[in-house]
């Protein structure tokens, strides 16, 4: 009985599996909100995502002389695929969702030397690589089943994802159509044309795209991502202090435009509910890998990415903000790091 | 009024505690092992010196290696028996080290000797201190310091019992207490007085409501303050339950005795008592044994020296059963590879695990920076980065990061999802900055010494140098006189003696010059000097 063992003998174990197991399922509510609502194609969306992200992971690994088998266990490169999926238009065509996997687990993870050490979200570098290469295909949003003039079936969805068309010929661009004959944009995008052109809040938000209270569909996406996400802090796989932080940010900016122009500025619940807000506070901003670490900066990190949401969707030209806020606020997570390093026992003095 | 608890950061609240079913079987005494083995370090400090030779007999209590000067603590016989060896033996540590260590053949479990320790109430407060520093007592938590290092101090605020035996497994501190409270208590009064201590405070976590039953009776009516904490592991590090009973944090780089706050352990106060109204010396602990492998798990009255497969035995190990042995707890213990060694005056648990009982094959992952190692540390450190510093050799970092108040609770390794080792790399680190600083002051020392040899050779060749000036000062000041009285004298004579000095040199000149030009011919001509 030689054998060298360290304390501690014995530990809660190895979680980094289930804590991804974990995040992927309580992303459950708002995938299956987001299919009743757009359809199929989020579905064959995801699975593409999570095929290409796990081919590529195996790959890279092997090249990297890992052994794939035991580290594809972890799950990582599953979550980087179901987010990266669930944040495209669901009826893009398969090359965008496999090509922007691809790069996101190449370039966003192991080129950097893998699980642990990518100073970005990976599944945002593949979403910001695919907004500024495929613009047309990645702001392709349909309107939810219930606005659309003749929303596609399951096969329909199969078809036009692989081939462009449905079995009845009709393009992506048909199915974009509302049931007024018009093209229908997200209400985030929907907003930010109409005030172009000179209407005001209350004006445009008689349009139905602009559903109950944040817009058609995406409001119900986000209450979901919104109770996904409470689980995941029942669970205690994340705390409040990122998506506390993003949601903070982003209802204090948007509270104050809203407040000193309340008919060129959406309101607070608009923002909070619309795009992936909900998507982006309690799943792709808790990544803790490109996230700050200590307790404080956590919540300057996430007050910063709902800052940064606000700013670029209310000026910027891009249809969400969610991807370069996190990135950006990725390139300064090690600096909070160094300015909220939490005081030492034995230190108070010193402070 | 309860007393206002401030609490800590951090801490872990394992799902699993095991404390049952050790815990609930009395104490049992072992038979005497048929031999023993006491090494000479059980305790932090020097080693003790051995007083004893091989072959001799010893009596039960009798003084078999006495400490060493500084820091050091005895060490005596259990029993009574033969002293068979001094020399290295298996011990419990880290490494497998074999330690120095004395060895005794028992042959019965004897008496203490009367001429050793003589048993008296009335001691003076000196002759109390005295007692306890030959009965080679020291911290039973765990540190094992010297007891009666800690009691020099006068004028003490706070006399804090710790009793809070957080790890899981140990049940050792539990059942002295719900066993032998009285004597734990007078143990306390012998303490405080000793220290006279302003206040005493009896740290006990809640989750041992029958030991804290049986404190709560034995300090009725006393001036002990018995303190409920809540149950959360590292609540009883000395500087966490100062931190929680009294809301002060001991200064980084200090010992709370500098706050005039001592702590002990229960079992020491009980092994105080003993020592003072018994006259025994540290010569038996109570140890828990337990585990999935053993079969009867419970709380052992040892002698200090039983090897611990002798207790395991005991204990009914099952060794088909058997995957390791941890002395310690499951969080900080260590690992027993050779199970000839002996049970020390600092083993308080050994748990021999079985199948599935304790991690096993667990290989680390890469760190994610969960942050839950944040959460977990009750130093308020940050660990992942701590580890990352270390683990690329960036130690200057992580020192900056408070390292060295890492108090290696292994909360963060317990709570890591990719089970990473840490408390391994934060040791590795700490130590590779302990070498550092001592090359540093070796480093140090070394240019004091060159800069102080510089100095004086420079001083010393000043002084000659103004020797040497000075003769010659002297020496053209009487060449002066002397030629101020030839002046006087013969004042033509004056160029005169040069002439003599260069034609010598000018004869000198010509034998030199006449050798080069035979060298030159030998050269340019090598074998004219073989013909001729």
């Amino acid at each position: 009985m030689t054998m060298v063992v360290s304390s501690p003998h014995r530990t809660r174990g190895d979680r980094v599996a289930r804590l991804m197991l974990l995040v992927i399922g309580c992303t459950a509510p708002g995938m299956a909100t987001l299919m009743s609502f757009f359809g199929w194609g989020v579905m064959f969306q995801v699975w593409l995502a999570i095929g290409a992200a796990v081919a590529t992971e195996a790959l890279c690994l092997s090249a990297r002389g890992r052994s794939p088998k035991r580290e594809l266990k972890d799950f990582t490169a599953m979550l980087t695929g179901v987010l990266l999926g669930l944040a495209i238009p669901p009826y893009a065509p398969w090359w965008i969702i496999v090509t922007g996997t691809a790069f996101a687990i190449v370039f966003g993870k192991h080129l950097y030397g893998g699980l642990g050490m990518n100073p970005f979200n990976p599944a945002m570098v593949g979403y910001v690589f695919l907004l500024i290469t495929f613009p047309t295909q990645m702001t392709s949003w349909t309107p939810p089943l219930s606005l659309s003039d003749a929303p596609p079936g399951l096969f329909d969805s199969v078809a036009i994802i692989f081939t462009g068309e449905t079995f009845d010929d009709r393009t992506l661009n048909a199915l974009r159509l509302g049931v007024d004959g018009f093209t229908m944009a997200t209400p985030l995008d929907a907003l930010k044309v109409d005030l172009n052109q000179g209407l005001m809040i209350s004006e445009v938000q008689q349009h139905p795209v602009y559903g109950a209270f944040a817009g058609a569909g995406w409001e119900w996406v986000n209450v979901a991502f919104l109770f996904g996400g409470f689980i995941l802090i029942q669970q205690k796989a994340i705390t409040w202090a990122i998506p506390g932080g993003v949601l903070t940010g982003l209802f204090a900016s948007s509270l104050l435009f809203n407040i000193w122009n309340p008919d060129a500025y959406a309101s607070p619940l608009f923002h909070l509910f619309s795009g992936g807000t909900m998507l982006a506070a309690f799943f792709i901003a808790t990544d803790p890998v490109s996230a700050s670490t200590t307790p404080k900066g956590r919540w300057y990190y996430g007050l910063g990415i709902g800052v940064l949401i606000y700013l670029i969707r209310t000026f910027g030209g891009y249809p969400d903000a969610v991807a370069f806020a996190v990135l950006l606020m990725n390139i300064a997570a090690p600096t909070i790091d160094l300015y909220t390093t939490p005081v030492v026992y034995g230190h108070k003095q010193e402070h | 009024m309860a007393w206002h608890l401030h609490g800590f950061p951090g801490g872990i609240h394992p799902a699993r505690m095991n404390k049952s079913p050790a815990v609930d079987n009395p104490i049992e005494s072992l038979p005497l092992p048929p031999h023993l083995i006491l090494p000479l370090h059980q305790h932090s400090g020097e080693p003790a010196i051995p007083v004893i030779e091989v072959g001799q007999k010893v009596r039960r209590g009798q003084l078999i290696a006495k400490a060493a000067p500084g820091r050091s603590a005895a060490v005596h016989a259990p029993a009574n028996g033969e002293i068979s060896f001094i020399g290295f033996h298996a011990c419990p540590n880290d490494s497998g080290m074999h330690e120095q260590c004395i060895g005794i053949c028992t042959d019965e479990e004897g008496e203490l000797d009367e001429d050793e320790f003589v048993d008296d109430i009335s001691l003076t407060e000196e002759e109390m201190r005295q007692r306890i520093a030959m009965a080679g007592i020291v911290g039973l938590g765990g540190a094992g310091f010297p007891t009666v290092k800690k009691l020099t101090r006068h004028g003490t605020k706070y006399l804090i019992i710790n009793a809070a035996e957080c790890e899981p497994y140990i049940s050792c501190d539990d059942r002295l207490m719900r066993e032998r409270a009285p004597q734990i208590v007078e143990g306390i009064h012998i303490l405080a007085r000793l220290l006279q201590a302003e206040k005493i405070l009896f740290a006990i976590e809640d989750n041992k409501p029958e030991a804290l039953k049986a404190i709560a009776l034995a300090c009725f009516e006393t001036d002990i303050e018995v303190v409920v904490i809540p149950t959360k592991y590292p609540s009883g590090a000395q500087k966490q339950l100062v931190q929680n009973l009294l809301g002060i944090e001991v200064p980084s780089g200090q010992h709370s005795t500098s706050l005039g706050i001592v702590m002990y352990n229960v079992g020491t106060c009980y092994a105080v008592s003993r020592a003072i109204a018994h006259s025994e010396p540290l010569i038996s602990r109570i140890v828990t044994v337990t585990g999935d492998a053993v079969q009867r798990p419970g709380n052992y009255e040892v002698l200090v020296g039983t090897p611990i497969e002798y207790l395991l035995q005991h204990a009914g190990v099952h060794s088909d059963k058997l995957r390791r042995v941890v002395m310690g707890g499951p969080i900080m213990g260590i690992a027993i590879n050779n199970l000839s060694a002996p049970v020390t005056k600092l083993t308080n648990c050994l748990i021999a695990s079985g199948p599935n009982e304790l991690d096993e094959d667990l290989r680390a992952r890469e760190c994610i920076r969960c942050g839950d190692c944040v959460e977990a540390c009750p130093a308020s450190l940050l660990p992942q980065q701590l580890y990352w510093h270390i683990k690329t050799g960036a130690y200057e970092r992580a020192e900056k990061l408070h390292l060295d108040d890492c108090i290696e609770c292994g909360a963060c390794a317990y709570v890591c999802p990719s089970h990473i080792p840490l408390v391994q790399y934060y040791r590795h680190g700490k130590s590779h900055l302990w070498l550092r600083q001592q090359e540093r002051q070796k480093a140090e020392h070394a240019k004091q010494r060159f800069e102080a040899r510089q100095a004086r050779l420079d001083r010393e060749k000043e002084e000659k140098a103004l020797r040497h000036k000075r003769a010659a000062e002297a020496r053209l000041a009487a060449a002066q006189a002397n030629e101020a009285r030839a002046t006087e004298a013969q004042p033509a004579a004056k160029a005169e003696p040069d002439k003599p000095v260069i034609e010598q040199h000018n004869d000198r000149m010509s034998e030199v010059l006449a050798a080069v030009e035979r060298a030159r011919k030998k050269k340019t001509d090598p074998d004219a000097e073989n013909k001729s």
